[in-house]
């Protein structure tokens, strides 16, 4: 048995350690990794219909992923145009979102983690309770802010600041700011976490040595506050490009989210082995994306636990 | 030209909503001295020092350094460099980083850097320990890297807000011989906070006592020691035993105090007193547990103090003996060690002898918590 293993259970005995080891292994092995390893099976079968399954033309195969790339066989273009560009534009916005949302969110948490008083309390209320409303509510209340009878078009036509009523669902900016908002939280509490632990000191040290707030920023606070923000980053832009329920609300007609079409494949099209591969796809990609950017900004996977 | 830049503190007072922590200080500092605030935690001190680094703006009154007034100069722009209590080095920056952390703001390329770097590990006896992080030094070496960041920023006031309270206690003496001739060397002011009697004394050139916001004296150790202004300062500044009562007769420079058990007894009134003191006046008087000598039985007089012995200890270099005091409070003698035998006194009556030069009188007031 290793050392950690032979530890944890004689720190808690060999019932409970028998009983959180249990729960712990069906949790990632029975809710997580099965499901995922069902899902990868799927995505290099064919579209059957239930009883060939099982059959002389269920065969592993590659078809799903060629469709990705290539489209339909037979078909009028080279490569499946449509598909990669919602692909790599679902890609391109999360990381615009995730980016966003770190300009955003950084002042916010260094000064709830900087300041003390009872109104930093209240401050992460208030951040707080507006998500224990539903996403859909919210997504639609981004609607009626953004929509062309909207509040923000209303007042600034009805203030003669501009003619026509802007267009923000067309434009896909309350598709941004959907997005944006939706993980707001995610981002700002693992920043605000390190952040509050950093020493009132170091900030005044760097001042007293002379230096500018944005140098103490760039010096002194970013790099203590990295964890916090590789953190929050990973979880906005995976949950920003998985997201769905924001683009079907707030996105434009014309601009479709990869999980949109995830989502075709799997309900409109009932093809499941497509929307499997087109998922795996989605997975992979944005784990090697994020582990890449782990490594040109030098986090190791134990900070992204702060 | 002179030695140094001075400090000066010109009707300081700082407040916190209802509450003074700093009221009416005037100081002058020497330019090139070693100067301390010294007193109890609350005291006020540290505010002093954050007013004087630019973190914190008085509610009245000036700081000057050398000559100019600070009022709207921020910390980043004052000729002043601090050295915290934590010292609060850059954790994640090596240890040349940390030390030229003020030349990478002006601009200076690495290589100046690291060659600066080199320079002040050299001096403060850390050489080649550069390329290490502050967490693999041990807490008298990152002490020395903080010294050599501020010195590097080249400032004209160094502050040190007690930096070495967290050393052990041997470090904390080698580190006072170590900052004196640090001081010596570069030659710039140094203003140093503590509630470390044993520090203030050693290292400074001047000391001002402070108690609750309130500058109680201002003069050299051995002026404060010897010739306490307040009772505070007597009592603060070292061990001292106090007798309470009120003058009877002013002789000139010295006084007669008629206390309440141990009878008329003779003081020189401290320098700052002469003057005004007025017979009638509460008093108290001081007298250093060094200062008594075991008088032969029954000798009696004004600079004879008889009392019954609670007990006694053996300290190494000194014998102490503890005798029943005014209000409760023992006095505290102390014969030093000269290899001579002690005999037992415990719950006999003894009679000790001062001279009144070591006698000090002041005003009766509020004296330091134990």
């Amino acid at each position: 048995m290793p050392h950690f293993l032979k530890e944890f259970f004689n720190r808690n005995g060999t019932g409970m350690g028998l009983g959180i080891l249990g729960l712990v292994l069906f949790w990632t092995i029975g809710l997580i990794i099965l499901p995922q390893l069902s899902m990868l099976d799927f995505s290099f079968r064919p579209n059957l219909p239930p009883p060939e399954i099982g059959g002389p033309k269920d065969v592993y195969t590659l078809e799903n992923y060629k469709y990705l790339v290539f489209g339909p066989e037979g078909g009028s273009q080279d490569y499946n145009t449509v598909d990669l560009r919602v692909f790599f534009r679902t890609l391109l916005a999360a990381v615009c979102v995730t980016i966003f949302n770190l300009i955003l969110c950084y002042p916010i948490a260094y000064y709830l983690g900087q300041s003390k008083g009872s109104h930093i309390r209240i401050f992460a209320i208030m951040l707080i309770i507006p998500y224990w409303i539903n996403e859909i509510l919210r997504a639609f209340a981004l609607r009626i802010i953004f929509g062309e009878t909207g509040v923000l078009n209303t007042l600034f036509v009805g203030l003669g600041i501009w003619d026509m009523p802007f267009d923000f669902i067309r434009n896909d900016i309350a598709l941004y700011a959907g997005l944006g908002y939706a993980y707001i939280l995610l981002m700002i509490f693992p920043m605000y976490n390190v952040i509050e632990s950093l020493d009132k000191n170091q900030i005044e040290a760097a001042r007293d040595l002379g230096a500018p707030w944005w140098r103490i920023h760039w010096r002194v606070v970013i790099p203590y506050a990295k964890p916090g923000i590789s953190s929050g980053c990973t979880m906005v832009f995976m949950l920003s490009a998985g997201a769905l329920a924001a683009p079907q609300i707030l996105g434009g007609p014309s601009s479709l989210w990869f999980t949109q079409l995830i989502y075709q494949q799997f309900n409109d099209n009932n093809d499941w082995p497509q929307g499997a591969a087109y998922a795996i796809v989605l997975l992979v990609t944005c784990i090697l994306f994020v582990l890449a950017m782990m490594r040109l900004f030098k986090v190791n996977m134990g900070d992204i636990g702060k | 030209m002179s030695a140094g830049v001075g400090v000066d503190l010109e009707n300081l007072w700082i407040r916190f909503g209802d509450f003074v922590a700093v009221r009416d200080a005037n100081v002058n500092i020497n330019g090139g001295d070693f100067f301390s605030f010294l007193g109890p935690s609350g005291c006020g001190k540290t505010t002093i020092l954050r007013a004087v680094s630019g973190f914190l703006d008085p509610s009245e009154g000036k700081v000057l350094i050398g000559g100019n007034d600070m009022r709207g100069i921020g910390p980043n722009k004052r000729p002043t460099a601090l050295i915290f209590q934590n010292l609060a080095l850059f954790p994640l920056m090596k240890v040349w980083e940390n030390i030229t952390f003020s030349m990478e703001i002006n601009g200076a390329s690495s290589a100046e850097r690291r060659k600066r770097a080199d320079e002040l590990l050299d001096m403060i006896a850390l050489p080649d320990q550069g390329d290490k992080l502050p967490n693999e030094l041990s807490g008298g070496q990152r002490q020395r890297v903080a010294i050599a960041r501020a010195l590097c920023a080249e400032p004209d006031v160094l502050l040190l807000d007690e930096p070495l309270s967290a050393l052990d206690l041997k470090l904390r003496q080698h580190m006072r011989t170590e900052l004196r001739e640090i001081q010596k060397r570069v030659g710039i002011t140094f203003i140093y906070i503590t509630h470390d009697q044993g520090e203030a004394l050693t290292m400074s050139d001047n000391i001002a006592v402070m108690r609750a916001g309130v500058i109680d004296q201002i003069a050299d150790g051995k002026t404060i020691y010897n010739d306490p202004a307040t009772a505070f300062a007597a009592s603060f500044v070292g061990e001292n035993n106090v007798f309470r009562g009120r003058i009877k007769k002013i002789m000139g420079n010295e006084a007669l105090l008629s206390t309440n058990r141990t009878g008329d007894l003779v003081a020189r009134i401290s320098s700052v007193n002469q003057g005004t003191m007025r017979e009638g006046d509460e008093a108290m008087m001081f007298v250093r547990p060094e200062a008594f000598a075991i008088a032969p039985d029954g000798a009696a007089g004004d600079h004879f103090v008889t009392a019954r012995v609670n007990h006694e200890e053996f300290e190494g270099n000194v014998f102490n003996i503890f005798t029943e005091g005014d209000g409760g409070k023992e006095i505290k003698v102390s014969l030093p060690n000269l290899g001579q035998s002690f005999e037992n006194h415990t719950g006999q009556n003894i009679t000790l002898e001062y001279e009144t030069r070591n006698a000090v009188l002041v005003p009766a007031g509020e004296l330091a918590a134990e």
